[in-house]
């Protein structure tokens, strides 16, 4: 066969995906950054849906409330994962790990916007924890759990602990023994071994989870809205609002876009430090 | 230590299992609300979801989505990978790296974009609208699962054949796809799994057809219902049982 013919065939095989990626996510991105420079009810060219976003209290709150709130979940997450992986891994006996590990990440399965509303069950101001509560005795009125940043985050982090204890369980499992082994001959305590020599071999693994962690949780819409409520917006929560309620397409792609620029910025940020890990 | 580790898995175990228990515990509530006291069991919310018309063909349209969608995108993601692993085009790095952009990109985001750009060609809200942004967003990961999938030992079976006469098509169907059927497996049934749950996509680009998440969400505006969570507890129940087919199929020892 020749060559023309060869790099023909692969034209063809490839042409499909890339067209479907060019025409249905290059363009509609592009589109999406043109709207964005004509701002609704204005007249042509525009950066004010830019300039609103600084010049507007409001809307740069949403920015700094995404940016806490998924720096609370990425930090929480993998501080509660990590020991639970640990366990998982190496207390576990060999025999039961897979259906351990099975379980621990089975409500993964449900839903996703039945996860959050499940959480409002128990969270509600009638709901299992409140009630349970009022009737031990411990509390006299029920408090406010739900449509709170803390109840975002618990949602949040029930699930960004399943994902982070596969990750890092996957990450302990590939470890060689030997590194543990090597360690205590050196003399090193169960603990000195861990701190220097098995925390660091895992760091990377853990960076990606948690950088993972950060793009899922910042883009999220669903747990703010169902968890944490109208009192205090996140970004996707005023991407949503902007389309919603006040159908300005051009500000929600401006908001879309400086989303996805912060995203941008925490790759990079991961990526370099990730190398400097590696090397 | 062994004591401490216990109480640790136990204490996370009822973390992550609290939700769920109470969303199937109360899905067979008896009375109006989901919350404390439990006055069950009873079936009714189950009868209200299965004779809620909204909701079954919020179920018949997503399964019709999920099904349609990964096939395109397991085909688009095959045919791709294996053009890029056994042929050399140029700018093969470049247009490898355009096809997994996806995976980096936000739904919401996605979505918007898809949102603006139909409603310049004039594409209406629709199913179908929906489907394309599903396949947008599994073409990367099917992709991704077929390529790293792709070994020079195929290669050498694929060149036996050819010398043997086979055209490149019957390469591909009778050779190469039988071959990569656990890859193949693999990416349609996460593709089934990531349309089947996705909300934002769907809840932006379909109007009156719609989706279960969507449908789901706008139960929620009832707000705490039993219902919900019958819903809620049928989703999970089908979840498990692909979840528990897909452990079997994939996993499953094969001979050599």
């Amino acid at each position: 066969m020749s060559v023309s013919t060869n790099t023909r065939v692969g034209w063809a095989s490839v042409t499909p995906a890339v067209l479907w990626t060019l025409v249905f996510f290059a363009v509609p991105f592009m589109a999406m950054a043109v709207a964005s420079l004509y701002p609704k009810g204005g007249d042509g060219l525009s950066l004010a849906n830019y300039t609103q976003f600084f010049a507007n209290p409001a809307y740069w709150r949403a920015l700094t409330n995404s940016l806490e709130v998924t720096a609370i979940v990425t930090v929480v997450s993998v501080l509660l994962a990590y020991p639970f992986a640990w366990i998982l891994a190496f207390v576990v006996p060999e025999r039961w790990q897979r259906l351990a590990l099975m379980l621990a990440v089975l409500p993964f399965w449900t839903s996703y916007v039945v996860r959050s509303y499940s959480w409002l069950l128990v969270l509600a101001e009638k709901g299992v924890i409140n009630t349970t509560l009022v009737n031990a005795g411990l509390l006299a009125e029920p408090v406010q759990l739900a449509n709170t940043r803390g109840a975002a985050v618990i949602g949040f982090v029930h699930f960004f602990v399943m994902l982070l204890t596969l990750t890092i369980y996957a990450n302990l499992k590939q470890l060689s023994p030997n590194y543990a082994k090597a360690a205590a001959d050196l003399g090193a305590s169960p603990f000195q071994s861990f701190i220097h020599v098995i925390l660091p071999l895992t760091l990377p693994g853990i960076m990606v989870g948690a950088f993972l962690t950060f793009v899922l949780a910042i883009g999220d819409y669903i747990t703010p809205q169902i968890l944490g409520g109208n009192n205090e917006l996140l970004m996707p929560q005023l991407i949503m609002m902007q389309i919603g309620r006040r159908g300005d397409f051009a500000s929600a792609s401006a908001l879309s876009i400086i989303l996805m620029a912060v995203v941008t910025v925490a790759y990079l940020a991961c990526a370099k430090w990730l190398k400097i890990e590696r090397a | 230590m062994r004591a401490l580790s216990t109480l640790y898995a136990a204490l996370l175990y009822g973390f992550i299992f609290l939700p769920v228990a109470v969303l199937v515990l109360f899905s067979f509530q008896g009375t109006l609300f989901p919350i404390p006291p439990f006055n069950g069991p009873s079936l009714r919310w189950y009868d209200a979801v299965l004779s809620d018309a909204r909701l079954t063909s919020g179920l018949f349209n997503s399964i019709l989505v999920a099904v349609i969608t990964s096939a395109i995108a397991t085909l688009l993601g095959f045919l791709s990978a294996w053009g890029f692993t056994r042929f050399h085009l140029p700018a093969s790095a470049l247009l490898r790296g355009l096809i997994t952009l996806p995976l980096t990109v936000s739904y919401l985001i996605i979505g918007m974009g898809l949102l603006i750009f139909f409603n310049w060609i004039g594409l209406p809200k629709s199913l179908i609208a929906a489907g394309i942004g599903h396949v947008v967003i599994n073409l990367p990961l099917c992709f991704a699962i077929i390529y790293s999938q792709m070994g020079e030992h195929q290669a050498n079976i694929e060149r036996a054949a050819r010398d043997l006469g086979a055209g490149e098509l019957q390469v591909l169907t009778l050779i190469t796809a039988p071959m990569l059927w656990p890859a193949l497996f693999a990416s349609f049934f996460l593709s089934m799994t990531f349309s089947w749950d996705e909300f934002v996509i769907a809840f932006l680009l379909t109007r009156f057809d719609t989706t279960l998440p969507v449908e789901i969400w706008n139960l929620l505006r009832a707000g705490l219902n039993p219902k919900t969570n019958a819903v809620g507890a049928l989703v999970f129940g089908v979840s498990i049982i692909l979840a528990i087919v897909f452990e079997l199929v994939a996993f499953r020892k094969r001979p050599a």
